[in-house]
Order: structure tokens, then C-alpha cells, then sequence
């Protein structure tokens, strides 16, 4: 079957719901969505979402800006930083006109609160700039977005999982999806593809992430000549349910929660004595780290303590109930009466596609793009995030640059004419569908999946180093031999997740293998990327974006420098 | 510890009615549902469809019915249930089966829609911010915690002998921007609900409080309704 559009958004969470609205009712869209569109990872984001519009505090677009670019390492483009900092307040407003019911001051404004690494005055102390629906402030953007877009008629294809996209003569017109309800494969034919397909957490064995988050869009784009940049920064939130990696927000500790070790003692006073226990994520995932390794976790065991304990029945319930809540269900802690046991969790890629600030997709490092695709949210790398993302900075980025991408779109496909549609492609991908149907190996897809996720957490996570990444490579590339071997024993066509992981378990292996590269490349100590062999950052070295892309069939690196504007790169203390 | 799992099965390609499927999985007691139903379907049997994905109860995908109860199978773990590691896993009643436990949802969205769900607001908007009270974001805020799940509507008696019947997810949203103080148009929605397949649907039987895995007082909201349009009535 085929489908024709003016513009097609790759996924239905925050990013690409925002350009949908950007887009307007002008532009025939379809938001196709592998899972329902509510069921998307943003519905998930709890915190908050960042923005100096000062409602409780003094605050300035510049103190956001200093502390986004020292939290990456000053590894992201500060022109980017700037155009997102600076954009901050008015994306909130517009959401609050939206509908989004965000948490209100006593006279009625938006409510903030403080969050890791976000300060005033160029890191004096801790700043509220977090604008927060309780915890779930991912859950009522998502909603409203959602709610708005139904209002503007854009057509949704919930539940179609896009296997390919369409590039012709080196210019993007269209995707091909599968619909999980029949199994039918359309191709869907535009002038514009947008993708927002979110996160690849599943690559890690602990994860904050959804069973969604597999990084299709990025791998996608990647097998279609796109650049991936930063692959190697993968962020490891602090603070995971132990043995479950479920979130509980750094809101906890924004509103004044603390960790402590086996002794008692908070032990962040030591490696941060300024802001504590709201250092950034790196900073702190490594610091719990260090105190398991040195003997104090929990009864020797690998995990600390997050105290909410005093900060009160009222305070729980209002601003952190759905995290008390997740406390209860899975680790059996009331957290009026008793601490909770965490460890860090695979949480977010600061790397992505290529992008720049319009959500043009780069395919040579001149800058020069990939006519017809764009990229926005998670999946995208602009860069903004560099080495660490800061906490809240994530849903800004999503609405930022999905407003930026859905408006470049709009002006895009005015001045396109309507590309001639060809079957070729749904015919390659209904026959690479035939082929995989067919397979009769014996290896298990759930099996490749399980030891990719726990070689990946072994070697490529909170710490690093040469033989262990070079061994993970190794892993990655015998697993991916090994997936040639698979076979789908789900021989149906309806809800067949089998057919589908399999599709994903590839993506994950191509992605995997990028990370390794790049982590294996960059000999130095930035951000999350933290190599045991090279304990120190080396601006000297270093101070680039890594960029790999295919050449033919295997990886090639190479890198892009970093844009500097305002902050020369200094020393990173807390 | 081993956990016996009867699962119902329906494939639409071979099935002409469902049947039920045993399995056993070696499981411990902190396990979710969710995980036991993973574990069947990437170690013994693939075929096995069901939706899912934040696996911590806030996307809504996984709402189905455990030993006799609607509840989402991320939320529930083995130890939760004193019925001897013996598990029946059986699709959302109400909605159609599409396979196995995954149900057709469209009528539960249509009814969604149904009740305009998004904020109407007349002239300009602000420059920043409009004003609400914390007070009437708090009174809204139970109505937030929604994640669609259809657990309320799927168990609510009334939705299985009335069809047209809103169901009470959809009364929920409408609560939320009935009783937001930004919303310029309360009159309006009101009156849409005004009859049996709307707010007076509800007989107050408390089973979607009961069942609603976020631990919304669904029932109660509902009544908030109810109270507004009586004061709208005598005041008329
Ligand atoms: C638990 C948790 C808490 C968080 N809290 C915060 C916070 O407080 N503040 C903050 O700033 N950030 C937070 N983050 C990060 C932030 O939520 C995410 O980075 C952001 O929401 C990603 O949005 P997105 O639109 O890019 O992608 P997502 O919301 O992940 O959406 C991806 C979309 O793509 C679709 N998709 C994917 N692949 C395909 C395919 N092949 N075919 C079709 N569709 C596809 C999916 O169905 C989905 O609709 C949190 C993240 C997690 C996991
Ligand atoms: S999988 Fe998301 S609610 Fe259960």
C-alpha cells in the first residue's frame, strides 16, 4: 500500500509532536508512531524542564547557558546552547498557553525548583529553573501536545514501526513502515521526512529507558549516509531503583533528598562541596560508583541509599508522589519512613544524528545536508548536550529544536516540488521481510539481545577502558555474525514482536558498534565518557565531535570542531 | 521458584474462539508479571502477543486482566498475588481482541476525543504565563495521572451493558478541563455530558477507583461533575 504526504514526523513523542503543531493545519503530515503516540518515552520525564524565566529566583538565559555548556564538558556548540537557552522562557509560555498544567507559585505563576548543575551567577549556588508538573512532567507536555495535534486533524499511524527510509538520487522522500496490527508494509511518499524517534537505551542492560528506545531513527539515518555524532557520551543517571534501573527523578534531590553510603555519611559533600549532591549526572553516577568500589555501598553491596525521609509527608505528596509510588510497588520502600537503594542507570544518548539548529541532517562535515531529512529530540545530536546533558534540558531540547525542525520543514516543502513516487522500495523491504520470515537458524534473537545489553554495561558505561571496549567490539561484531543465523519463529502476521526485535536487535548492534568506536577513539576523560586508561580531559586532543558514518559497508570516523562563543573551556569543578 | 501461567491465546489467523495456553517460568518473587510474560515469549514461545513498553506503570500499554483483576502486568509483581504462583493472564474485557492480549482500543480513543480534550481559551494569549491558583491546579491534578490505560473503562459494569456509555477515562479527561480555571468554555462541556451516555451514565460503583493503577479517585472527579451540573440546574 502506498500513502502520499507533504511531510512525514518519525515518531509521536515530544519532539515530533511539537513540529507536528509548528507545521500547522497548511501541511498534509502524518506522525507515524511505533507505539501509541501517548505511550511514548516522554510520557516517562518526571523533573522538569528548564528555563530562566526567574518565577521564584533571580535567573538569566546567560546562567543557563554557563551551566549547560560546563555540564557538557564544553564539548557543545555554544551557538546551539545560546539559540536554546535563549528560547527557553518562551517555550514555556507557549506550552502553559497550550493547555500544559504545570505546578503553580502561590500568586499563580509557574512553579520551579532546583535540579542538578543548574545555577545562578556562573555556578555559585544551586537555582530553581525547573518548571515541573509534580513528576510527571513528561506525562501532562505529552498529553496536551497530543491532545492539540488530534485538534489540528493530523493524521496519526499509531502502532506502524518504519523498517526503512526512502532515498532516491541522495535526496530523502519517504519511509516504509509495517503495521503491527497486519503486517501490511506501506510506503509512505513526502516531500519531508522528519525523525524523532527518541533514545537507545536498550542497548544497556539497566536502563531508565522504554522497550521502545531501541534507536531506530538513528540507525536508520546512519544506514542511509547520515553522520552520527558523539555516540560515545551515554548518560548513566545517578540515581536507578537498584537491580531495576527505574527513574527516581534528580527532583528528588532538587528538593532536598541526599545519598548516602554504607557509613551513613553524605558522601557528595566530598567531591562537590558547592552544589553536593546536585552535581551533574556524570559527576555523581561515578562518585556512587567510587564509594561501591571502595567498599562502602549498602551492605557491600552494589548500591546506595537516596534519604527522602525528611522532607515530609506534604512535600512527597505534592511534588514527588509518582516516584514514592515506584518506591512502593517495586522496591517495597515507603519513602516518608526509609531510604531508597539506587545505582546508576543507562538513561539518555547525548549523541545522535547529525543535525544543525533547523534540523537539517549533515552528511559531509561541511555542513552540507541530506535534502529532504530532518531530526529533532533525542535521537538528533545538535549539539547542545555535548558530553552530559544537564537534568531538564532534554525536554527543552526536544521543544526547542522540534519547533526549529517543524518550521524549517515548513518552508522546505513549499519550495519542493512533490517527488515522483517509485515502488522499488516497499518491494526491497517487503522482500528483506520475506527473506528474514524464511530464515531457519538457531540462534534466539531474545539471547543476542540479553548479551549485547550485559557486555555493553560491562564494558561501555559508567567506566572504561582499551581492552574492555576492544572486547566489547569484539562481542558486538560476533553477535552481529550471529544474528545473520537467527529465525523467526512467529511465522504470523499480527503483533509479531519477534519479526520486529529482530529488526531492532540489528539497529542496536549497528549502534552499539558506534559507540564502541567512538569511545574506543577518544582518549581522554570528558563528561560521561570516563576512560580509566586516560583519566584527564585533553582539550588539546580532544575538543572535537566525533562523527562516524558508513563508507560502504563498515564505519568511518572523522570529527568536527567545536563551536566556542562565549566560554573558553576551564577546568570542571562543583 | 516456578510460576505457572495460563495465558489466553487467540490468533485471529487460525483461532475461531480463544483457549487458554499453560506455561511454566522460573521466577522470583520481586519479579513483575511483565517480566514473566517477556521470559515466555523470548525463551519458550515468541508467538505470544501483548503490548508494552516504559515497563514502570506511566505508558499505559500493558493493562490486562491478572487472576480476575484489571491491572496493568509492569505494576504487578509474583509477590502480590497469594494464589500459589498460579497466574491467569487474560485480555481487557469490554474491547475487542485483536491477538492474544492485545485489544482493539480505537472505540476507548473515539470516546476520548468525544469530550474535546484540549484547552479553549478566548482572545490573545499572554505574553508570559496566564494565572491559575495553586489550588485549582492541585484540584485538577488527580485527573493528570492518567496515563490512558482503559483499565477504568474496560472494568466499569456500566460500559459493558451501555456501549454509547463515555466511560469513566473519558468523564476523567472532561473533569480536567471542566474544573480548570483557564478554560473558557466550561458551560458548554458541561452540557455535553448532561445525559445517560454521558456523567448521569455513572451510578457510583466505585469500580474504576478500584481498579485505576495510578490510585486516581476516578469516581470522585466524576461526582465533581455531577455536583456542577446540579448547581447549574437549580441555578437556572
Ligand atoms: C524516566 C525518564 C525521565 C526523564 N526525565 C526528564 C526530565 O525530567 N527532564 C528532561 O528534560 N528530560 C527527561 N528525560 C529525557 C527526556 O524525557 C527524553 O530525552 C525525551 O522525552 C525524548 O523525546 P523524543 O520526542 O525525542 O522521543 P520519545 O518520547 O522517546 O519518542 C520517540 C517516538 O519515536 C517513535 N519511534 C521510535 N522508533 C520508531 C520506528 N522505527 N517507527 C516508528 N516510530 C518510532 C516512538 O514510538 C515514539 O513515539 C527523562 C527520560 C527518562 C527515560
Ligand atoms: S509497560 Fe508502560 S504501563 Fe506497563
Amino acid at each position: 500500500m502506498d500513502r502520499r504526504y507533504d511531510v512525514v514526523i518519525v515518531g509521536a513523542g515530544l519532539a515530533g509532536l511539537r513540529a507536528a503543531i509548528e507545521l500547522g493545519e497548511g501541511a498534509r503530515a502524518a506522525v507515524i508512531s511505533k507505539v501509541f503516540a501517548t505511550r511514548s518515552h516522554s510520557g516517562a520525564a518526571q523533573g522538569g524542564i528548564g528555563a530562566a524565566i526567574a518565577n521564584e529566583e533571580p535567573d538569566q538565559w546567560e546562567w543557563h547557558m554557563f551551566d549547560t555548556v560546563k555540564g557538557s564538558d564544553y564539548l557543545a556548540d555554544q551557538d546551539a546552547v545560546e539559540i536554546m537557552t535563549r528560547d527557553a522562557p518562551n517555550t514555556i509560555f507557549e506550552l502553559e498557553h497550550l493547555g500544559v498544567p504545570f505546578n503553580r507559585t502561590p500568586d499563580g505563576r509557574i512553579a520551579q525548583r532546583a535540579f542538578g548543575g543548574h545555577t545562578r551567577d556562573f555556578g555559585k549556588a544551586p537555582v530553581k529553573r525547573a518548571c515541573y508538573a509534580a513528576d510527571r512532567t513528561g506525562r501532562v507536555i505529552l498529553d496536551t501536545l497530543w491532545e492539540q495535534t488530534l485538534r489540528m486533524g493530523v493524521d496519526f499511524f499509531d502502532e506502524h514501526q518504519v523498517l526503512s527510509l526512502i532515498v532516491d538520487e541522495g535526496i530523502c522522500t519517504g519511509v516504509v513502515a509495517y503495521e503491527l496490527a497486519t503486517g501490511a508494509v506501506v510506503a509512505f511518499h513526502c516531500k519531508a521526512v522528519l525523525l524523532a524517534t527518541g533514545g537507545a537505551g536498550k542497548l544497556f542492560k539497566t536502563t531508565s529507558n522504554a522497550f521502545a528506545s531501541t534507536g531506530d531513527g538513528m540507525a536508520l539515518a546512519y544506514r542511509a549516509g547520515a553522520a552520527l555524532e558523539d555516540m560515545e557520551f551515554v548518560q548513566f543517571h545517578p540515581t536507578g531503583i537498584y537491580k531495576l534501573g527505574i527513574l527516581i527523578s534528580e527532583a528528588a534531590r532538587g528538593e532536598g533528598g541526599v545519598l548516602r553510603n554504607a557509613d551513613g555519611d553524605r558522601f557528595m559533600e566530598r567531591y562537590a562541596p558547592v552544589i553536593k549532591d546536585l552535581a551533574p549526572r556524570d559527576m555523581v553516577s561515578r562518585c556512587i560508583l567510587k564509594e561501591i568500589q571502595d567498599g562502602r555501598g549498602i551492605g557491600g553491596q552494589a548500591f546506595v541509599h537516596l534519604d527522602l525521609t525528611h522532607l515530609g509527608p506534604d512535600v512527597i505528596g505534592r511534588k514527588l508522589a509518582e516516584i514514592a509510588g515506584f518506591a512502593k510497588t517495586y522496591a517495597g520502600v515507603d519513602v516518608t519512613r526509609e531510604p531508597i537503594p539506587v545505582q546508576p542507570t543507562c538513561h539518555y544518548m547525548m549523541g545522535g544524528i547529525a543535525a544543525n539548529a533547523d534540523g537539517g541532517v549533515m552528511a559531509g562535515d561541511s555542513g552540507t545536508t541530506l535534502p529532504g531529512l530532518f531530526a529533532a529530540g533525542e535521537c538528533a545530536c545538535v549539539s547542545v548536550h555535548g558530553a552530559n546533558r544537564l537534568g531538564c534540558n532534554s525536554l527543552l531540547d526536544t521543544l526547542v529544536f522540534g519547533r526549529r525542525a517543524g518550521a524549517a520543514v515548513r518552508d522546505f516543502i513549499r519550495t519542493t516540488p512533490t517527488p515522483k513516487p517509485s515502488d522499488r522500495f516497499r518491494e526491497q523491504t517487503e522482500s528483506r521481510l520475506s527473506r528474514l520470515m524464511a530464515a531457519d537458524g538457531t540462534e534466539k534473537i531474545g539471547i543476542l539481545m540479553a548479551e549485547m545489553q550485559q557486555v555493553m554495561m560491562e564494558h561501555v558505561s559508567v567506566f572504561r577502558q582499551a581492552s574492555g571496549l576492544q572486547a566489547a567490539l569484539q562481542k558486538i561484531r560476533e553477535l552481529r555474525e550471529r544474528s545473520n543465523r537467527i529465525s523467526i519463529q512467529d511465522q504470523g502476521h499480527c503483533f509479531n514482536r519477534n519479526l520486529l526485535e529482530a529488526i531492532e536487535l540489528g539497529h542496536m548492534l549497528d549502534l552499539a558498534e558506534v559507540v564502541i568506536l567512538g569511545a574506543l577513539d577518544r582518549k581522554e576523560s570528558r563528561g560521561a565518557h570516563w576512560r580509566e586508561d586516560f583519566p584527564q580531559r585533553d582539550d588539546e586532543k580532544f575538543l572535537h565531535h566525533t562523527m562516524v558514518r558508513l563508507s560502504g559497508r563498515a564505519p568511518e570516523l572523522s570529527y568536527r570542531p567545536v563551536t566556542i562563543t562565549r566560554f573558553q573551556p576551564r577546568e570542571r569543578t562543583y | 521458584m516456578d510460576c505457572t501461567f495460563a495465558v489466553y491465546r487467540f490468533d485471529p489467523a487460525v483461532d475461531r474462539k480463544g483457549r487458554y495456553q499453560r506455561y511454566v517460568v522460573p521466577a522470583e518473587s520481586g519479579d513483575k508479571v511483565l517480566d514473566c510474560l517477556n521470559r515466555i515469549r523470548w525463551e519458550q514461545d515468541p508467538t505470544l502477543a501483548f503490548r508494552a513498553s516504559c515497563a514502570h506503570g506511566i505508558c499505559g500499554s500493558d493493562a490486562m486482566v491478572i487472576n480476575g483483576r484489571v491491572a496493568l502486568a509492569c505494576q504487578k509483581l509474583v509477590r502480590d498475588f497469594n494464589t500459589a504462583n498460579h497466574f491467569v493472564i487474560e485480555p481487557l474485557p469490554v474491547f475487542q481482541v485483536i491477538k492474544d492480549l492485545v485489544v482493539d482500543l480505537r472505540p476507548f480513543f473515539e470516546k476520548h476525543r468525544a469530550v474535546r480534550p484540549h484547552l479553549v481559551t478566548n482572545g490573545a494569549h499572554p505574553e508570559k504565563e496566564r494565572r491559575q491558583s495553586a489550588e485549582n491546579q492541585q484540584f485538577i491534578e488527580p485527573a493528570l495521572r492518567c496515563i490512558l490505560c482503559a483499565a477504568c473503562t474496560a472494568s466499569c459494569p456500566i460500559t459493558r451493558v451501555n456501549p454509547n456509555y463515555l466511560g469513566p477515562a473519558a468523564l476523567l479527561r472532561a473533569f480536567r478541563y471542566i474544573c480548570d480555571a483557564r478554560d473558557a468554555i466550561t458551560l458548554e462541556r458541561l452540557r455535553k455530558l448532561d445525559d445517560e451516555d454521558g456523567i448521569w451514565g455513572c451510578e457510583t460503583m466505585w469500580w474504576c477507583t478500584e481498579v485505576c493503577p495510578k490510585g486516581i479517585p476516578v469516581t470522585k472527579c466524576l461526582g465533581q461533575i455531577k455536583r456542577l451540573l446540579k448547581k447549574e440546574d437549580s441555578s437556572d
